[in-house]
């Protein structure tokens, strides 16, 4: 039988392999793809509580898909910027690797 | 939901989430992340939550993934030479990471509630489309305005990115 600590032990693996990946990996790139797993973790344990708490009609909460909905959005509109700002950061200084680009340190 | 259904897509999931760090090819790291991404999809599903699988595999897997892919191959990245690593950073990312996850095991593991199966569901009078819909239009009218303003925020904001001049 599948519980919800299941769901919620899958979601924190998920978000700890996007943290290691946002702690670990030298390429822009890749952090913003391991904050794009983040993200998609956070979803995970949303759409799992929200399944767990049924209300007197019998239907899941439907608030936590709500949330789901709006975060997709948002992400939807930070992977456009985020992007933008990386190809323009690769005009300029031809790399993606943060340690190439420190002019903010000190 | 059966148990097989519920421990393969998770595994897809985590496996192809893994890959998508490890691997050196930032290509080979995005077509990682749309698998990983179906997983998930999977998984929702899986909660009977419909509407979010089918948006997780439009949004997600089809336009984020497609914007990566165009991002990468446009700015042509081969597999990244090996640098010399900062071993000292890269153990405390390592113990971070697992003394995090260590944390969170512990927390769900006093969750009375997550150990007790799922609720059953009612016959839905209609589908969840439909009550995502009347949610969304009428208890979180104000928040899917403001998200709209977002959203045109963003284009104004990523046209004014590309198309300025870097001197």
């Amino acid at each position: 039988m599948v519980t919800l600590g299941d769901y919620l032990f899958v979601s924190g693996l998920l978000f700890t392999i996007g943290f290691a990946g946002v702690l670990l990996r030298r390429n822009i790139i890749i952090i913003f793809m391991s904050l794009e797993l983040m993200l998609n973790a956070a979803n995970l344990s949303l759409v799992a509580f929200s399944r767990a708490r049924v209300d007197a009609a019998g239907l899941p909460n439907y608030h936590g898909q709500v949330f789901v909905f709006f975060i997709i959005t948002v992400a939807a509109a930070e992977v456009a910027v985020g992007l933008a700002i990386i190809v323009a950061l690769y005009r300029a200084r031809r790399t993606t690797h943060v340690e190439d680009i420190n002019m903010l340190k000190f | 939901m059966s148990p097989f259904f519920f421990w393969t897509a998770s595994a897809l999931m985590l496996i192809f989430g893994a890959a998508v760090i490890i691997n050196r090819n930032p290509i080979a790291s995005a077509l990682s992340l749309v698998v990983s991404f179906l997983g998930m999809a999977a998984l929702f599903m899986s909660l009977d939550a419909f509407f979010i699988g089918i948006i997780q595999v439009l949004v997600y897997a089809g336009a984020v993934m497609v914007l990566f892919l165009f991002i990468v191959m446009l700015l042509d990245l081969r597999a990244e030479e090996r640098r010399k690593i900062n071993f000292v950073a890269f153990a405390g990312g390592v113990a971070v990471a697992v003394i995090f996850f260590g944390q969170l095991y512990l927390v769900i593991g006093h969750l009375r509630q997550a150990r007790l199966p799922f609720p059953a569901l009612a016959v839905a009078p209609q589908d969840d489309v439909h009550s995502i819909g009347l949610l969304l239009f009428g208890n979180y009218n104000l928040p899917f305005q403001v998200i709209a303003v977002l959203i045109l925020v963003a284009t104004v904001g990523v046209i004014v990115l590309s198309k300025r001049e870097l001197h």
